[in-house]
């Protein structure tokens, strides 16, 4: 029945690899908004840059880990830089500023002049990256079922895939989880809240935010080696639109709660398959899939205002811990 | 003040932009003294910085043009037009992707008695680059040995010379036309930019709030002209006067409908730019499913170029330079001349105390949304025409360069987001120069971020603790 196959597919889309590097993406995120109160306009372009810095290692033949190396001291530098000029000014500046840097590295990565090494706006396929990292998986070949959801074992669309990137969701949730609920974590919460009271207190301000702006953009660029695992490194698949996506997430999730994210990614991603399937079935003649595509895109800009004007705690959270102003 | 003398200040400075502006299509074509054509008569294409020519031609051993043979031209996102040639000049075709074109030449329209040679390419494979014409010339005859397959000129007018037989390459050295041409485009697109981000200036001003989504209050601009002049067929100022009262009219709704309750409950800026956000992700695949994917032509007739001096553009670029100027001029004129102009800049600098002068915030800032959606859809309008062709995309692309020319003339101040925006107009295109067409907004937004770490108040901005 086709509407059984409608919800299998947004079970799949429960557990989809896709689904695990916007959940990581917007767990970064929320070290920067939900915590520390940074306005972060450019999440996809640390995801872009962790990317391009596991794509391009590997294929120069870099090992899987110092692939993944690359990329993460590719966020980081990216944090640094992003933040020395802006962390000291007011808030909006962080995020024109972190906008305008996502669009320069996805600019750059699709021009013509690195073409060599980014492959222009066609970018890089990912058969020239994927090897390294299907070459660790211990499953056997073959298919596996659970339920109804049945993967390749081994491959792009793959069971390995899937393990990997919710391990590595779990374990950036348990980061967050405990450096949240460390002094370093209230410290951060108290700059979210009130910034000259924590300067009174004799903290290094600009350092903490530093160090949330590195530990958010770093799980950025992880989330980014990720996202584009299953598929091709494509800049043009990582501009804006992904930043506002991840943001939804975050906001519908909960901003400044640690599963906040996690359910946030599952939620939108399994809604937006059922809108956009359902939309499929059910108007086949009507509309075409373009036309649904762009409903649905519609429909999450909608979501997006509607859940910051009516419930801006998200789904759960705390509507006390979202009432900050950035100054 | 009360509200009826606010209401006619308004309607006569309207009605004073309207004026000038109509003044301003009507002078126009006065401002050209010569009306030479540079291009080749037959060229149907002027490369710009948002459009790129292909240009096709089929030579026989003598260098002799073949006219009436087809080629198609394909490309990336389903790209493909059949083009025939002449035998005056270069054939072009417009395009507004950079990339790879393949032009296949349809051997069976060859004139009778012309054969394709022994081994003569029927595709060559050219790089379209924005500004500049991309050549296929394919050879006939016996001496098919060595056909030049692929130039492409690098800036300007300058590759339509029209004369196929020696292909130049002029991609090194700086020519002293194709800087003047840069300087041109750069004043244009300088002036436009100064249209669209003067509102968006006085939003943040008069609110504090950046606006992720005027951008598409740019893009829907676009939209509306080609909606009104293309689709529904109306006269040109028909069409511009309708565009232009609609997109006003969505500033006064958002603010009537969103942004005035928000500021009631006292929700935060933050959460206001979000808020943004989810508006301008909405309005764009809204614009997509009005006209789809794919980019529209607002003018569908082949542009045709004055020159002024050093500076050859095409007339609808003259037209547009000349009423972004006229219209920039009235709204520097009604910040400074008029009461309620005043009263906007008055709440700018301090909302508290222009309130407690007895002016209402929120008729101003009411004024201000109309004022900058209308300002924002007639810079929509305009770029449309002037660089030929536009798409959903348009807008989201001129956000950040409206960003830069703001923050670089001083967040919130109108004045410094004029100078800021010709500033930027003329570094994204002289950088064309320089660097690849397709890296130049990176150039833009590069100065961006200087300016954050050298002058955040920006050039005209007061100096003043922002941390």
């Amino acid at each position: 029945m086709d509407f059984l196959r409608i919800l299998e597919q947004a079970l799949g889309e429960l557990i989809a690899p896709t689904t695990a590097a916007y959940a990581l993406a917007a767990i970064g995120l929320n070290l920067h908004f939900g915590y520390t109160g940074l306005l972060n306009m450019g999440q996809a372009g640390f995801m872009l840059l962790g990317a391009y810095g596991f794509a391009i290692s590997t294929i120069a033949g870099a090992p899987f880990f110092v692939a993944l190396l690359v990329a993460i001291i590719a966020g980081a530098l990216f944090a640094l830089l992003l933040g020395i000029p802006t962390l000291k000014l007011r808030g909006d500046y962080l995020a024109i500023v972190t906008i305008s840097a996502a669009e320069i590295i996805r600019m750059v990565g699709r021009s013509t002049v690195f073409n060599e090494q980014t492959g222009g706006s066609s970018g890089l396929t990912g058969n020239s990256f994927k090897e390294t990292f299907l070459g660790l998986s211990p499953l056997p070949d073959g298919r596996s079922a659970i339920g109804p959801l049945e993967y390749l074992n081994n491959g792009s669309d793959s069971w390995w895939v899937r393990i990997v990137a919710w391990s590595v969701v779990l374990i950036a949730v348990l980061l967050v989880w405990l450096l949240t609920r460390s002094p370093w974590g209230r410290v951060l919460k108290g700059i979210r809240e009130d910034e000259d009271a924590v300067r009174s207190l004799g903290k290094n301000v600009y350092a903490y935010k530093m160090q949330a702006l590195i530990l958010g953009g770093v799980a950025g660029s992880v989330a980014g080696v990720l996202f584009v695992l299953p598929r091709a490194v494509q800049p043009d698949s990582m501009g804006r639109s992904m930043t506002f996506f991840i943001w939804t997430i975050l906001l519908l999730g909960g901003a400044a709660t640690v599963w906040g994210p996690v359910i946030g990614s599952m939620i939108f991603f399994s809604v937006y398959m059922l809108l956009r399937a359902g939309m499929r079935s059910a108007l086949p003649d009507a509309v075409s899939s373009a036309q649904i595509e762009q409903i649905g895109g519609m429909l999450v800009g909608i979501t997006l205002m509607c859940l910051v004007i009516f419930r801006p705690q998200g789904i759960f959270g705390d509507k006390k811990e979202l009432s900050f102003n950035v100054r | 003040m009360t509200a009826d003398r606010g209401k006619t200040t308004i309607r006569r400075s309207l009605a004073a932009l309207m004026l000038s502006g109509l003044a301003a299509l009507a002078a126009a074509p006065a401002l050209a003294t010569t009306p030479t054509s540079v291009a080749t008569a037959t060229s149907t294409c002027t490369p710009d910085t948002e459009t790129a020519c292909i240009g096709v031609l089929v030579l026989d051993p003598e260098n002799n043009r073949i006219a009436d043979a087809d080629i198609e031209i394909t490309g990336p996102e389903g790209f493909s037009e059949i083009v025939t040639t002449t035998d005056d000049g270069l054939s072009a075709v417009a395009v507004t992707e950079t990339g790879k074109y393949v032009a296949s030449l349809d051997a069976t329209t060859l004139p009778d008695g012309e054969e394709l040679g022994e081994g003569a390419e029927t595709e060559i494979t050219v790089t379209a680059q924005m500004g500049g014409t991309a050549r296929a010339a394919f050879r006939i005859g016996e001496d098919t040995a060595v056909a030049p397959s692929e130039t492409a000129s690098s800036t300007g007018e300058g590759g339509l010379d029209g004369d196929g037989s020696t292909p130049a390459a002029s991609s090194g050295g700086l020519k002293a036309d194709q800087v003047w041409t840069q300087i041109g485009s750069g004043l244009r697109f300088g002036l436009l930019l100064a249209l669209a981000s003067v509102g968006l200036s006085l939003i943040y001003g008069t609110t504090k709030l950046s606006s992720f989504s005027h951008g598409e209050q740019v893009t829907l601009g676009a939209m509306l002209a080609y909606v009104t002049m293309n689709v529904m067929g109306m006269p040109i100022w028909l069409g511009a006067i309708v565009t232009i009262a609609l997109c006003a009219a969505t500033g006064w709704i958002q603010d009537a409908g969103i942004w005035k309750p928000l500021r009631k409950r006292g929700t935060p800026v933050v959460q206001l730019m979000i808020v943004t956000i989810g508006l301008s992700i909405a309005l764009q695949y809204f614009i997509q499913l009005a006209i789809g994917a794919g980019t529209q032509r607002i003018i569908t007739s082949n542009p045709e170029t004055w020159s002024l001096g050093p500076f050859t553009l095409t007339r609808a670029s003259w037209v547009s330079m000349v009423i972004a100027l006229v219209v920039l001029l009235a709204v520097a004129w009604f910040l400074t001349r008029t009461r309620i102009g005043q009263a906007t800049r008055a709440v700018s600098d301090n909302t508290a105390l222009a309130s407690a002068t007895g002016i209402d915030p929120n008729k101003i800032i009411r004024i201000v949304w109309v004022l900058a959606a209308g300002l924002a859809g007639l810079a929509g309008m305009l770029l449309g025409m002037v660089f030929g062709s536009f798409n959903w995309m348009m807008g989201m692309q001129m956000l950040l360069l409206m960003f830069a020319a703001v923050t670089l003339g001083g967040l919130g101040t109108a004045f410094g987001a004029l100078v800021g925006s010709l500033v930027i107009g003329m570094v994204v295109e002289l950088s064309n120069l320089f660097i690849p067409s397709d890296l130049r907004y990176a150039s833009a937004l590069l100065i961006l971020i200087l300016v954050l770490v050298f002058r955040p108040q920006g050039l005209l901005g007061r100096a003043e603790r922002i941390g």
